[in-house]
This record gives C-alpha cells, sequence and structure tokens, in this order.
C-alpha cells in the first residue's frame, strides 16, 4: 500500500468513468428522465423562491408531524422506484420464453429483484411505518412532540441519506446482485467483488442508524410523556402496537448492525465470519440475518394492526372489541417474533425436533393474529358500518392477510417447506401479507389521517378506484404466483424453458399493471383533493367522529399540539370527552415550551452519506476527512446550547381563537347529533 | 346477473385454478417423499380452512348487515366485551394449532430428509435385499456434479436412478450456496461450502423430471438445471454401462478444469474417478498442500475420530 501510493487512488478510490453505465440504454433513459424531472422540479423550487422555506420549515424542522410527512414523502418517492423494478420484473418474466431471453441481460435483471426487495422493506415500508407512528403516537398520548426531537430529524435524514445511497447506485457502479438478504458466500468479496454489495451494506448501516435511533425515540416518548391518566391499558391501540414494534426495532436492529458489521470486516479486511473456510461459517449469517429480519416483518405489520384497530372502531361507531385481549394479543405476537427466525431455512439440514420446534412455534403466532382478527370482525358485529375509504382497504385487509396467513402457517410445516421453500408459492406469501397488510394498511391510514395533517379530505371516488385497483391487482398479480409454486418454479429466474409457464406470468404482469393503475389513480386523488381542498376542507378538526386524542385538534394541529395536556380517563379519550359534553377552553394559555430547529440533523446524515460512498468506492482520503468531520460536526453541536424557545401566550391565543371560530356554528350540531346517538 | 350465474362466474375461475393447481409436480409427484408431503400440504390446508372460511364469511356477512344504511340491524356502540366470545377466539386457532402442531411434530420426524427411508410406497416395504444407492451430489458453479460411488462413476447434470430403489443423498457445494430440489422426487434441502447435508428418497415411477437449484447462488443459477431419469432397473444398468465406457476419467486436473465457473453446462460422463474426491471437495481440500478441514478441526478438538461434515452434521443436527 505505502510503495504504491497514489493520490488519486487515495481520493477516488476505485471509482472510474467506466463506474457510469452508459452501456445500458434503460439506465441512460432512467438517468435522463431523473435529470429532467431533478433539474425542472430545482428549477420550480429556485423561480418560486420555496428553498428557504423548505429549509426553514421542513428539512430543520424537528417538529415530529413535519418528519412524520416527509418520512411518507420518503415512503412514497421510493414505492415509485421500487414498483418500477417490480414492473420491469413482471415484463421480463412475462416474456423471458424460447427464443426471447427477455428484455433485460441477466446482470441487471439480478441487480432490479435486489433492489426491488431491499427498496420495498428499507426505504418504502419502513418509511411509511415510522412516519405514521411519528405522526400519529405524539397526538394520541397527548404530548407536543416526541421525547428527543433533534433525534427525531436526525433519524429522517439518516434514512433518506440510505436511500440516497440506493439511488445512487443506480447511476455509479452497480447494486448487490445477490438478493435482498445478500447471504454469503455470494456476497463474499470474492464472488462478488464489486461495488454492488458495499453498496447495500452501507445504505442498510446508515438507514439503520435513523431506524434504531427513532425506535429509542419512541419508545420513550410513549413511555414518558403519556398525558395524565393515560395508563398503559387506557393507550390507544395504535399507541401499543407502535410500543411493540420500536421494542421489535430496538431489540432486533443491533443484530443487522452487527451482522453487516461483520460482512463488511470479511469484505474490507479478509476476515472469515462467513467465507467457506478457515472456520467461517455462511450459516451464521442466515440465522443472524433472521434473528433481525423475522422480527421486521412483525416491525413493518404491528403498527398497521393498530391501524385497522383505529378505523375499525371509527367506522364502525362502536368501542373496539377486546381492548385488552387485543394488547395481550400483541405481546404475544412481540415475543413470539424473536423465536420463529429458523422458518425462514428450515431447508439448511436442521434436525427434525429443531425444525418442529421453530414450526410449531410459528404456528402459534397465528392465535394471537387471529384472535385479532376475530376482535375486528366482532368490533363490526352490531356497529353502523360505514365504507368509507380507510374501511374498505380494512376490510380487503382482513379477508386477504387471513389467506396470506394461511400460506404462512402452511409453509411453517417444515416438510410442506421442503417443497415450497424459495419458490414463487414463497413470493406469493409475503407479497400477501406485506401488500395485504401493511400497503393496504398504509393507504387506508394516508386517508383516515390525511384530513388531519393537511385540513382536507381525501377525494373519495378516486381513493375507491384506487383500491378497487389494489385489490384485484394484487390477486391478479399473485394468485398464479401460487400456482406457479406449484409448478415447482423457483424464484429469481430469469429465463424459463418450459412455455406451458407463459400464461401465468402474462397473468401477473396484468395484476401489476392493475396496481400500477392504483398508484396513478392515488396520484390523481392526491391532486384532486387538493384541487377542491375547499370543498373537502375540514374545519372540525374530527372529519369522522374520531375516538382518540388526534382528533380533539385542529387540523392541521397547532405545532404545539396541544394548547391544554388533555387528562384522560377513557380508552376512547376524545370519544368519551365529546359524549360528557367536553367545552373547548377560551383563556387561561401559557407560553409553550419548545425545541428549536436545527440543521445538524441534515449535516450529520449527508456526512455520513459521503462517508458510506467513499467507504464504497475505497476512497480512503475522502472517508477519513468524512469520519474526522462526521466527529466533529457532533462535537460542534452538543455546544450548541441555544435548542428550546417559548412560544409567546398571544400566538397561542391566537391559533386556538382562529380554530375555535371555524368550528363555532359546526360544533353545537355535531354534538347535538352525537347525544342522539349515545342515548340510541 | 342471477345467483346462478354469479356462481358459475366464481367457479369455473376457481375450479380451473384448484385444477390447475391439482395437476401441479408438487402436487402429484412421482416419488414417495414427495407424495407424503403433498398429502401433508392437503391435510394442513384442510385444518385451516375450517377456521379461514367462516372467518371470511363472516367478514362479509357483518360487512353486509351491519352496513350504516341498515337501521334495522341491532347497534350497541358501547358493547366492547364478552367472555364467552373471547374464550371462543382464543380457544377455536388454538384447537386448530394443535391439531396442526401434532400433525408438524409427527410429519417433520417421519419425514426428516436425514432419517433412511422405512418403505418405498404405502404400504410397500422396501424388498429384502435391496441395497440404498448413494448418490453424492456437489453443486458448483453452476452445474451439478454426481459421484455414484458404489460404481466409482460420476455424471455432470444428469442423475439417474432406478425405481423403487431407496437413494442416500449426500449434498455438499464447492462455493455458493444452493439447495438441491427435484421436486417430482422429494423436497429441498440446502447444498453448502464445507458441510453435509442428506436427504433420503425414491423414485416410483420412470420418467424424466427436472432437478434445479432452489437457492439463487449469482450469475449462472439460472442455467443449474438437470434431468432427473428414474428408471427401471435394467435401463439403470445399461445407463451405467454407457457412462463406464463413454466417460472420461475425474482426476484431480479435470475437476479443477470442471470447477471453473461455467454456465448450461451439457451433460457429462466420468467413467472412473479420482478416489477420495468427493471427500476432499467436502474438506475443502482438493488442491494438493491445502490442510483438509476435517484434519483441521478435529485437530483443534483433539479428537481425530471424527470427519467435518459430522461436527457440522453433530451442530445441526443429528444421525439417524
Amino acid at each position: 500500500m505505502i510503495e504504491q501510493f497514489d493520490l488519486s487512488k487515495l481520493v477516488f478510490g476505485r471509482l472510474t468513468w467506466d463506474a457510469i453505465p452508459l452501456h445500458d440504454p434503460i439506465l441512460v433513459a432512467t438517468f435522463a428522465l431523473v435529470m429532467i424531472g431533478g433539474g425542472t422540479l430545482v428549477t420550480a423550487l429556485t423561480y418560486y423562491k420555496v428553498w428557504g422555506y423548505l429549509w426553514r420549515e421542513w428539512i430543520t424542522s424537528i417538529d415530529h408531524k413535519r418528519i412524520g410527512v416527509m418520512y411518507m414523502i420518503l415512503g412514497f418517492v421510493m414505492l415509485m422506484r421500487g414498483f418500477s423494478d417490480a414492473i420491469l420484473m413482471r415484463v421480463h418474466q412475462a416474456f423471458a420464453f424460447g427464443d426471447s431471453a427477455g428484455f433485460l441481460p441477466p446482470d441487471h435483471y439480478d441487480q432490479i429483484f435486489t433492489a426491488h426487495g431491499v427498496i420495498m422493506i428499507f426505504f418504502v415500508a419502513m418509511p411509511f411505518v415510522v412516519g405514521l407512528m411519528n405522526y400519529i403516537v405524539p397526538l394520541q398520548i397527548g404530548a407536543r412532540d416526541v421525547a428527543f426531537p433533534f433525534l427525531n430529524n436526525l433519524s429522517f435524514w439518516m434514512t433518506a441519506a440510505g436511500a440516497g445511497l440506493v439511488m445512487v447506485s443506480l447511476f455509479i457502479g452497480q447494486f448487490a446482485k445477490t438478493g435482498w438478504l445478500a447471504y454469503p458466500p455470494l456476497s463474499g468479496i470474492l464472488q462478488s467483488p464489486g461495488v454492488g454489495v458495499d453498496y447495500y451494506i452501507w445504505a442498510l448501516q446508515i438507514a439503520g442508524v435513523g431506524t434504531l435511533l427513532s425506535g429509542i425515540n419512541l419508545m420513550v416518548t410513549i413511555v414518558k410523556m403519556r398525558a395524565p391518566g393515560m395508563n398503559m391499558m387506557k393507550m390507544p391501540v395504535f399507541v401499543w402496537t407502535s410500543l411493540c414494534a420500536n421494542v421489535l426495532i430496538v431489540a432486533a436492529f443491533p443484530v443487522l448492525t452487527a451482522v453487516m458489521g461483520m460482512l463488511t470486516l470479511d469484505r474490507y479486511l479478509d476476515m472469515n465470519f462467513f467465507t467457506n473456510d478457515l472456520g467461517g461459517n455462511a450459516m451464521m449469517y442466515v440465522n443472524l440475518i433472521w434473528i433481525w429480519g423475522h422480527p421486521e416483518v412483525y416491525i413493518l405489520i404491528l403498527p398497521l394492526f393498530g391501524v385497522f384497530s383505529e378505523i375499525v372502531a371509527t367506522y364502525s361507531r362502536k368501542r373496539l372489541f377486546g381492548y385488552s385481549s387485543m394488547i395481550y394479543a400483541t405481546v404475544v405476537i412481540t415475543v413470539l417474533a424473536y423465536m420463529v427466525w429458523l422458518h425462514h431455512f428450515f431447508t439448511m439440514g436442521s434436525g427434525a425436533t429443531v425444525n418442529s420446534f421453530f414450526g410449531i412455534a410459528t404456528m402459534i403466532i397465528s392465535i394471537p393474529t387471529g384472535a385479532k382478527l376475530f376482535n375486528w370482525l366482532f368490533t363490526m358485529y352490531r356497529g353502523r358500518i360505514q365504507f368509507d375509504v380507510p374501511m374498505l382497504w380494512t376490510i380487503g385487509f382482513m379477508i386477504t392477510f387471513i389467506i396470506g396467513g394461511m400460506t404462512g402457517v402452511l409453509l411453517a410445516v417444515p416438510p410442506v417447506d421442503f417443497v415450497l421453500h424459495n419458490s414463487l408459492f414463497l413470493i406469493a406469501h409475503f407479497h400477501n401479507v406485506i401488500i395485504g397488510g401493511v400497503v393496504f394498511g398504509t393507504f387506508a391510514a394516508v386517508t383516515y389521517w390525511y384530513p388531519k395533517v393537511t385540513g382536507y379530505r381525501l377525494d373519495p371516488f378516486w381513493g375507491k378506484a384506487s383500491f378497487w385497483c389494489w385489490f384485484t391487482g394484487f390477486y391478479l398479480a399473485f394468485m398464479p404466483l401460487y400456482l406457479l409454486g406449484f409448478m415447482g418454479v423457483t424464484r429469481r429466474m430469469s429465463y424459463f424453458d418450459d412455455p406451458s409457464l407463459q400464461i401465468w406470468f402474462q397473468v401477473a404482469l396484468c395484476g401489476a399493471l392493475l396496481i400500477a393503475l392504483g398508484i396513478l389513480c392515488f396520484i390523481i386523488q392526491l391532486y384532486v383533493s387538493y384541487k377542491n381542498r375547499d370543498a373537502l376542507s375540514d374545519k372540525t378538526g374530527d372529519p369522522w367522529n374520531g375516538r382518540t386524542l388526534e382528533w380533539s385538534t385542529s387540523s392541521p394541529p397547532p405545532q404545539y399540539n396541544f394548547a391544554f395536556t388533555p387528562r384522560v380517563y377513557d380508552i376512547d379519550a376524545w370519544w368519551h370527552m365529546k359524549a360528557n359534553g367536553f367545552v373547548r377552553p377560551t383563556d387561561g394559555f401559557m407560553p409553550i415550551h419548545m425545541p428549536k430547529n436545527t440543521a445538524a440533523g441534515i449535516v450529520l446524515a449527508v456526512i455520513s452519506g459521503v462517508f458510506g460512498f467513499a467507504m464504497i468506492w475505497h476512497m480512503w482520503l475522502v472517508a477519513g476527512l468524512a469520519f474526522v468531520a462526521l466527529l466533529a460536526a457532533i462535537i460542534i453541536h452538543t455546544f450548541n446550547y441555544n435548542r428550546e424557545y417559548y412560544i409567546p401566550v398571544e400566538e397561542v391565543e391566537k391559533a386556538e381563537t382562529k380554530f375555535l371560530e371555524k368550528q363555532v356554528d359546526l360544533a353545537d350540531t355535531r354534538f347535538a347529533a352525537n347525544k342522539t346517538e349515545v342515548i340510541v | 346477473m342471477s345467483i346462478n350465474k354469479i356462481l358459475r362466474n366464481i367457479y369455473f375461475p376457481v375450479s380451473f385454478i384448484l385444477l390447475s393447481g391439482c395437476d401441479t409436480v408438487v402436487m402429484s409427484p412421482s416419488g414417495d417423499i414427495a407424495a407424503q408431503q403433498a398429502n401433508l400440504l392437503v391435510w394442513a390446508t384442510g385444518l385451516m380452512l375450517i377456521i379461514v372460511v367462516p372467518v371470511i364469511f363472516f367478514i362479509l356477512l357483518f360487512a353486509w348487515r351491519y352496513r350504516a344504511g341498515n337501521k334495522e340491524a341491532i347497534y350497541e356502540p358501547d358493547w366492547d366485551h364478552s367472555t364467552s366470545l373471547e374464550l371462543l377466539i382464543w380457544a377455536a386457532p388454538l384447537a386448530i394449532v394443535i391439531a396442526l402442531g401434532a400433525l408438524t411434530w409427527v410429519s417433520t420426524h417421519k419425514l426428516d430428509p436425514y432419517r433412511p427411508l422405512d418403505r418405498i410406497a404405502e404400504n410397500r416395504p422396501i424388498p429384502e435385499g435391496v441395497e440404498t444407492l448413494v448418490v453424492e451430489v456437489v453443486a458448483m458453479d453452476w452445474k451439478w456434479l454426481f459421484f455414484y460411488p458404489e460404481y466409482g462413476i460420476a455424471v455432470v447434470n444428469q442423475l439417474a436412478a432406478p425405481v423403487d430403489r431407496p437413494i442416500k443423498f449426500k449434498i455438499t457445494s464447492t462455493t455458493m450456496m444452493n439447495s438441491f430440489f427435484i421436486p417430482a422426487l422429494a423436497g429441498q434441502i440446502y447444498a453448502m461450502g464445507g458441510m453435509e447435508t442428506k436427504l433420503h428418497a425414491v423414485i416410483n415411477e420412470a420418467g424424466n423430471y427436472d432437478g434445479f437449484s432452489a437457492n439463487y447462488s449469482g450469475k449462472g443459477f439460472n442455467g443449474m438445471r438437470f434431468k432427473f431419469i428414474g428408471m427401471p432397473e435394467d435401463s439403470f444398468d445399461e445407463w451405467l454401462v454407457k457412462v463406464k465406457t463413454d466417460g472420461k476419467t475425474l482426476s484431480r486436473s479435470v475437476y479443477k478444469e470442471l470447477a471453473k465457473p461455467s454456465e448450461y453446462n451439457p451433460v457429462q460422463y466420468y467413467s472412473a474417478v479420482e478416489p477420495e474426491l468427493y471427500e476432499s471437495i467436502l474438506n475443502r481440500c482438493v488442491e494438493p498442500g491445502t490442510p483438509c478441514m476435517k484434519d483441521w478441526m478435529t485437530h483443534h478438538k483433539g479428537d481425530h475420530s471424527t470427519s467435518a461434515g459430522a461436527i457440522i452434521e453433530g451442530k445441526t443436527s443429528h444421525d439417524h
């Protein structure tokens, strides 16, 4: 190394002009599109002079609501990317038969299925879930922000930096060609010498820091910052499921960090944790990554279970059935989530007893999950169900998820898994639960809380159109995959010999296109709703006659959420307040102590991104400088004592009066209606 | 649309999918182990449908009956608890899981791939005097190498076995992790470098079946396919003769050439095999001068009697 001292190597590492994939027309076209789109956006932002606003009000914001919204936007942008990958794969597989090898070269195809998985889990589903928790949890527990507002901003930007690295890999170098969990020895340095796996590692490490910090943050928020009177068994179900999800994050993500760290050591320093030789064992990686990976799926689904509980109760206009059994079910799932990881690799050759243990443990999870389904069912029982869009998503979820659950339990029977493992049946199963659960849940949640966030409801027509496209599209896209699994078709194939399979892939493609239409409907819905925002506006703050505290605030809520910390007497705190003739206070306001915005989050995230990029390309000098800069920035930030301020009384008063005036004529009629309802 | 018409519209696609599902290699295989696995799949599905079908039915029923527009239906906004219902809610899935758990425990042990066969098909015990055929399987980049130690031959990308004779596969890999899978014969099991997994199976019908790697292993994964030929005893003998006459010798140097990454390899026969070649692939010491895993691993343990494969196996499983 010393004798070959070469400055340009230290600065640029292995990055050369060859790393720009000019040979691939698909990528060049995408790049051109991104450049044109991005250029237009930047020009527009500059022209309308919104940079200052964005910087002050969003980028440096430590308001949990703003950060929640930014998470959702990140998730949606990345959904576009991940879904483009899905369409590419579906089109490719539908035509890669006989004489045609499909339009994607294997080298590109392998990157696409890897990127699709990584993006959908880490940069779509995770931001959606974390974003929802960020926005809703503090409002539901009557808090003014999360416990560590700055960390919250940092978490978001670290996640965004990870997503950024994945996006950069599209145009500079390559992404991993290993599958979304990057099993060694394939992901080892001998088999994957390029930058792909390094992009994977550093994107996940940087985003992982964000996720872990956010997990700690929300956990502390829920444990320490609940409104007086809200004991653990009076928390809204969404808060409970969020708490459990964050406990899972805090316990599981360090495992991912460690296993990525070991893979890094294998790749960068020739160590042998997971190699075939010198005592290394790849199966240790497989175990470790699933010890993170299985809880991860519960991290994704649990908060959405909470969402469905809120929605079912609200639109059935009824208390949630079996609150405490719902909570116990959630906790049981949380604990069991750690005890089933081996069911992802029964085929490793563990003994029958080990396999049976993990198989049966997996089945046991279906008991609390089944209990949850029954509880939603009996919440609907003797209710007055309004089929608003969130409720449609919920019923779609219940039907779809139970099928996904059934195929999941099927895969938990080891001898059955031996014939279906790694087949398209497996692919159909996890899309069944992730689309049917996480995606449907996210759309339900977005529609449900949209008026809270923006002050106007979403247009129901396009919402229904989006739902039906997604719902039928899902079945059309994935039922054929179940069948193909029975035909012994393995995942990650880029070419097929057997022409009889083709029809099913083409049906699946139609399904994927229908889902694309669903996404388009959603975008139209956003646009149409924005155009009609006056007609759709929500002046009451409580458009659905909600049950929990977030509906007691104005839409959108003031920066400080609650002028007075509410006192909680019931699980459905707001419902209880309404039923008891709650009157909004008009005086006695106090100045409100709030945290100040800071640029430290984005600065640290950008430096981390640069550090990651330098490590990926072996730019040792840049990496060293970035690391020093990172430490320096952290230290400098600790000397920032100017972190808080008071919102003056006048401002609070003004905001509260404005809200009161807006709803003054609406309020009487509604409370009157409510009271008669309760009497009936 | 009349109810009849609706039902017909649902019935045809559903029955079509079900029928095509039944006709698949996984659901109607040709080997006893795979057949038992398919059978188990049907039973497990049936058990779960006991609960899944009513739940879906009630979701739709309640959604319809308690729609806001139906003022006839009872409305109880504060009803949120019922001990007997709670009991049912937890007990019903529990009952199913107990049944399924018992089925899982028994079937997992009975269909453990490490367990030698005790029959060749339902009501057909292994005939007297039939010896188990041993095949040593090596997943390579990106092809399959099969050793027949009993006959001293080896074959690339083709596997033949006599009908109704129990087979014991010993499986390893040179580099990547693959999964050895012949859906018509039996479930899959991973092929991993430096480790040995086992699979016992039997084919009951003569035929040409697909075999492949069911675990993505990089660039050439797509072409890692072979034909598994189940053949009558006499055809198998002819096949052996053919391999013996057509084949070359698989020496260490030929093997090293073969081990280089390649894709879509044609079938290749080897009439003779350098002794202990499979053992040294498993122990990662084909290259002269490299220490064998079993030696240096046992050196650390101070026990010279176990092989590397056995150590790994001892960790993750148990020998029957």
